[in-house]
């Protein structure tokens, strides 16, 4: 497939993986910020292809994984209201709430539907005007502007039975609130599909506050190892920047007019993360003109934090303190088919990509 | 669910263009990018074209590539 296969040169990888080994003089931790890369970096076996010194270390990008207890559970006090239609991504249904989960409030009779994009929620509003639609709004910048797409027309066409529960969050406050903590990081594998969308810029705050390395990178073995080998070139000359490598959909200003439209519906506000509590300006929720499509507002609903099961080290895991295999329950208790945390939910999870490829490890 | 994958447009419509991933056709909201043709590339992500492909970039990425190996 273009744009796909020419990214998957063993050779290439072989070569790059060769040349690393001359930046073996000291430790290098490297987290990477999203759960596609999460996932690459398992399918494609690249911690097995780097020097002992390089580590990877997964951190909170994987938007199921970090959309808190609390949330799951306004979505299925919400689907109990009368009427009321559940529009969510697919990952999202298995998440454990505090006492269920919405395939558990499905299989109880709740109507809930899981749909690809915010627009097939919209359509499932148009076809049920006697129902009101609430579609499940997660994901960082990427899936954003998709919302706020579908939150713009129904403004313009007056449809009145659709609302959004926002759990949207950005990318550079939780990063931060990383450095801010105890995690020990020497570079960032920025997310490029975010990227895609933010452009670079968002990123510089990174290298010239804490003298983190930072490069933005695609989803292909050759990206991961060139992304990895450039990180690893900055942190051993001590020139830490920002840098592009998935340059065949990133610029340094990203996607001004999904920027636009995102930022015509939403403002950031301070948000909870799961495993990780709240961190100001880091969600995304809708601005005042758009209030009538806010489910939290129309329904009346209160977000709060709850904790997890208290054997679950997710967030531990999210914020690279701690691999799934120093969970008790991890293969034990926890499996992709009886996930106790969120990480194990989705495939972009940090302990469902171990749990699926850990033979690599 | 942050998986974008790319995909070539073979039909345009108002605010929609059916592009073929990988030899599926599916159909994906345009409304975040200008002047899409038949024939682009796009980053196709939950029923959205994130971003037009730049091939001219994507072959340089594969040259650098290239000569990361050769030296
Ligand atoms: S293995 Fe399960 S219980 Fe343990 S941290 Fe991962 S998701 Fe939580």
């Amino acid at each position: 497939m273009k744009f796909i296969d020419e990214y998957r040169d063993f050779e290439i990888v072989q070569n790059i993986s060769k040349k690393l080994r001359k930046y073996n003089d000291r430790e290098i931790s490297l987290m990477e910020v999203c759960g596609g890369h999460t996932m690459a970096i398992h399918r494609f076996g690249i911690s097995s292809l780097l020097p002992e010194n390089i580590k990877l270390i997964s951190g909170p990008g994987c938007p199921v994984c970090v959309s808190g207890i609390g949330f799951i559970d306004s979505a299925i006090e919400c689907s109990k209201i009368k009427d009321v239609i559940i529009a969510t991504y697919g990952d999202l249904v298995r998440v454990p709430g505090s006492k269920s989960s919405l395939e558990e409030e499905k299989s109880k009779g709740a109507d809930i539907r899981i749909v690809y994009s915010s627009l097939e929620a919209l359509k499932i509003a148009k076809s049920n005007k006697n129902k009101k639609v609430v579609f499940l709004g997660i994901g960082f910048e990427t899936t954003a502007p998709g919302s706020a797409v579908a939150i713009q027309i129904a403004y313009k066409e007056n449809i009145s039975n659709f609302y959004l529960l926002s759990a949207h969050k950005i990318m550079p406050p939780v990063m931060e609130a990383l450095l801010n903590d105890r995690v020990k990081l020497d570079g960032f594998i920025c997310p490029g599909h975010v990227s895609t969308i933010t452009g670079s810029n968002i990123y510089n705050f990174i290298p010239k506050k804490y003298k983190i390395a930072c490069v933005v990178t695609g989803f292909e073995p050759t990206d991961l190892m060139q992304s990895i080998f450039m990180l690893a070139k900055q942190i051993n000359t001590k020139d830490q920047k920002v840098e592009i490598q998935y340059s065949r959909t990133v610029t340094k200003q990203g996607n001004l007019k999904a920027q636009e439209i995102m930022n015509e519906v939403f403002e950031a506000q301070n948000d909870l993360w799961r495993g990780i509590g709240e961190i100001p300006k880091s969600g995304l929720k809708l601005k005042g003109k758009y209030k009538n499509f806010d489910a939290e507002k129309v329904f009346n609903l209160r977000i709060v934090f709850k904790n997890e099961n208290p054997n679950c080290i997710c967030g531990d895991i999210l914020r690279g303190l701690k691999k799934p295999t120093e969970c008790k329950l991890f293969s034990k208790v926890c499996s992709p088919e009886n996930p106790i945390g969120a990480c194990m939910v989705s495939s972009e999870g940090a302990c469902h990509a171990y749990y699926k490829y850990y033979s690599y490890e | 669910m942050c998986l974008s994958i790319p995909g070539k447009v073979i039909k345009i419509e108002v605010d929609f263009a059916e592009v073929s991933v990988g030899g599926t056709i599916v159909k994906v909201g345009t409304q975040m990018v200008d002047d899409v043709k038949v024939g682009d590339y796009v980053l196709v992500h939950a029923g959205f074209a994130l971003q037009k492909i730049d091939e001219k970039e994507a072959l340089e990425t594969l040259q650098l590539f290239r000569e990361m190996s050769d030296d």
